[in-house]
């Protein structure tokens, strides 16, 4: 599904990634892990196509097609979903509103009429049911005055909505209380199928005790270092991230 | 028996000369360009007013020579030339060869885009209907259905013919013909407008809307509007059109008055489309307009306005609330693009007893448009209890537009309570890409977060007018993000 090679980029000439190669099959969930400003969020915004990015070296291959030349919405048609780490505020604009806006753009996209708003109310009804969301919380402006574990019920709320193909989750974990965690892994859990593949980027084990992965990769400096199965978590989650560090500086 | 002087002789013969030139006028569509007092008359005779009105006009026309034009506004342009201008053109009369093969192409595209009907594009470029449309016979049914509760809508020329009582009961009384600069020459040389009145106790059962009668001839650029709700009445009252207005005319300045008498309510909704000038600032409407309205006790004004077009506007729509426990309110949206510049607010004065007003205002700035707040709260000393809430939020796209708010605030009465909030948020680059990620496109994404931010100010338009102007602002930014 997705194949990334030698990947190079930076923002502002500061170079970031500095070679990542990934391949990331349909059905799988990959961890990536790694200690502060290892370039994690960076490779979650290049894949997304942000455009203060800019790739100076390698490729993104989504389906086998080289995706650098695609806008941010065009990635998204074709099924990539980012769970934004710093969710953004728009107000006066409903969860309901922004999520039909959403759906729709991509229905037309693929060449599709709108949903029809009784299609639209049963789907919002059975999601926001699987994360537990209250009813009034849709009504209210998007990520406005949410707290932090709202924000992250709202991003995969929305992950339910869309049914990407590749979900990229950036530290969806932070700022989640053990019961909203375990909502929002269990909302995850419920979409995973073996179609549709995840990218969990997260600086600690506790999330993948609710999301197996069956990858685990560790970021270091721009390069992935490490990869391996869920025992890896354990054992960073153990000793931490300077064994790493000073293998790598070896 | 008084001598017949010299200077008798000259004045009968400038008026001979005068009447002369004024019949050789009326058959060609416009009058020559200028202004001065025989002008005022040949208006006045052309539509053939009462002599009160004729003299209304002069004695406007008097004070207006006196007054100068104002400059305190936050906006820059070229002053108009008054001489330079023609102040009566006759209506543009229904071309029967005219088809809409003829109409601007880019004009029929942008029709196209608010979802506008054939027939009321072959109504606002004068091309003639092929066949008797809906819309006349609606047009019909509405106006018996107002004809049987009382309710009295027409262009203010009829109503200074057929109810001149009323008209003169009321014109001048909320905007004196003294008030400013331009409400001075609207009264001198207003062309037409709408008048209507609803009698006491009757809530009218339908919007009303310059905009279907808009066939029974424009309004031209110096409109007069005159709205009175007698006790305990209600009307709701649509002006404008989200349809764009190449007018050729370039000055605009009307006037309009709104009486809100014991009980009454009145809601007042404007979208204003003027041609806007082009990208590069060239051309576009000045609109320079006054709007004010008197509440009388436990009555109630509400303005609400869109504006969207226009070079240059300059407009205040007010209240008085002269009425123990009247309310004032004032909802605005002005958004401005290219070079366009908008310096517009409200007056909210409070003269009577537990007097409430509330104001919001949203500026959406884009390109290197201007887009200021101008707003004054008044409360007088013997405004007990008066309470007035403003909330201004400014909107900024880009690095070269500008947002300014300029809040007056004048309380003579301790038990004054007066709120104050302003916001300025400019669209940032990251909630275009939240959007771009979620397959929203930039275009898009812009027009969500504006409709977003303008919300509070949509809700209250009438529900067909709201659907209408939220994709005028759409269509209104279009191009302004790069």
């Amino acid at each position: 599904m997705l194949k990334i090679n030698n990947l190079h980029a930076s923002v502002e000439d500061k170079s970031i990634l500095k070679g990542i190669n990934l391949e990331v099959k349909a059905g799988e969930v990959h961890a990536i892990m790694g200690p502060n400003g290892s370039g994690k969020s960076t490779l979650a915004s290049v894949i997304a196509g942000k455009e203060e990015y800019e790739v100076t070296d390698g490729n993104i291959l989504l389906y086998g097609e080289d995706i650098e030349e695609l806008a941010a919405e065009e990635r998204a048609h074709k099924g990539v979903f980012l769970s934004f780490q710093y969710p953004v505020e728009i107000p006066g604009v409903s969860v309901t509103n922004f999520i039909k806006t959403a759906i729709n753009a991509n229905r037309k996209a693929k060449g599709l009429e709108d949903m029809p708003a009784k299609d639209m109310l049963k789907m919002i009804r059975e999601k926001s049911e699987l994360l537990e969301i209250d009813r009034k919380f849709l009504s209210r402006s998007l990520n406005q005055g949410f707290s932090g574990g709202e924000k992250k019920r709202n991003e995969i709320f929305q992950m339910a909505m869309l049914e990407p193909k590749l979900a990229i989750l950036d530290e969806t974990d932070s700022g989640l209380d053990i019961d909203a965690l375990r909502i929002v892994a269990n909302g995850v859990n419920k979409l995973k199928s073996k179609d549709n593949a995840v990218i969990l980027i997260t600086h600690y084990q506790r999330l993948l005790d609710y999301i197996k992965p069956d990858f685990v990769h560790v970021l270091y400096n721009g390069r992935i270092v490490k990869s391996g199965t869920a025992a890896l978590a354990h054992e960073l989650e153990e000793k931490g991230y300077d064994w790493i560090k000073e293998e790598v500086n070896a | 028996m008084s001598k017949y002087t010299e200077d008798d002789l000259r004045e009968e013969l400038k008026t001979k000369e005068y009447e002369y030139g004024f019949f050789t006028d009326i058959e060609s569509e416009t009058f020559p360009i200028g202004l001065n007092e025989d002008i005022v008359r040949a208006i006045s005779k052309k539509k053939d007013e009462p002599q009160w009105m004729t003299d209304w006009r002069l004695e406007a026309f008097k004070v207006w020579k006196e007054m100068e034009e104002p400059d305190w506004a936050n906006v820059n342009y070229t002053k108009p030339d008054f001489q330079a201008i023609a102040y009566y053109s006759a209506p543009v009369a229904v071309d029967p060869n005219k088809t809409l093969d003829d109409v601007d192409p880019d004009l029929l595209a942008m029709y196209k885009k608010l979802g506008i009907s054939v027939d009321e594009q072959k109504k606002m470029n004068n091309v003639a209907m092929d066949i008797v449309v809906d819309s006349v016979s609606v047009a019909t049914t509405f106006k018996k259905t107002l004809a049987e509760k009382g309710i009295i809508f027409m262009p203010i020329s009829e109503a200074i013919q057929e109810h001149p009582e009323l008209v003169r009961k009321y014109i001048g009384t909320i905007v004196p013909t003294t008030d400013n600069f331009y409400a001075a020459l609207n009264s001198a040389v207003f062309s037409d407008g709408s008048f209507c009145y609803i009698p006491k106790g009757v809530k009218c059962p339908m919007e009303l809307s310059t905009y279907f009668r808009i066939n029974q001839g424009g309004t031209g650029q110096f409109e007069r509007t005159l709205l009175v709700a007698d006790e305990g009445s209600y009307v709701s009252y649509l002006e404008g059109c989200t349809a764009p207005s190449r007018d050729e005319n370039q000055l605009h300045a009307a006037v309009v008055e709104l009486i809100a008498l014991d009980d009454a309510e009145i809601k007042y909704s404007t979208v204003q489309n003027w041609y806007p000038g082009n990208d590069k600032g060239v051309g576009g409407v000045y609109n320079f307009v006054t709007k004010r309205g008197l509440c009388e006790k436990n009555a109630k004004i509400s303005w609400t306005q869109v504006e969207t077009g226009s070079a240059v506007t300059w407009k205040y729509p007010s209240c008085i609330l002269k009425g123990d426990n009247s309310v004032g309110e004032f909802y605005s949206i002005a958004v401005t693009n290219n070079y366009q510049q908008a310096d517009t607010g409200t007056k909210m004065i409070h003269l009577g007893k537990n007097t409430k007003s509330t104001i919001i205002s949203k500026g959406i700035s884009a390109g290197k448009s201007q887009n200021s707040y101008r707003g004054l709260v008044h409360v007088s000393a013997r405004a007990e209890n008066a309470r007035n809430f403003s909330q201004c939020d400014s909107l900024l796209m880009g690095n070269a537009c500008g947002a300014h708010t300029f809040p007056y605030i004048e309380a003579k009465n301790k038990t004054a309570q007066i709120e104050h909030e302003a916001t300025t948020s400019k669209i940032g680059e990251d909630q275009i890409f939240y959007c771009n990620q979620r397959g929203i496109d930039t275009e898009k994404a812009i027009a969500l977060i504006v409709n977003g931010f303008s919300k509070d100010v949509l809700n209250k338009l009438p529900m067909e007018f709201a659907v209408e102007a939220q994709k005028l602002l759409e269509i209104s930014l279009e191009g302004s993000v790069g």
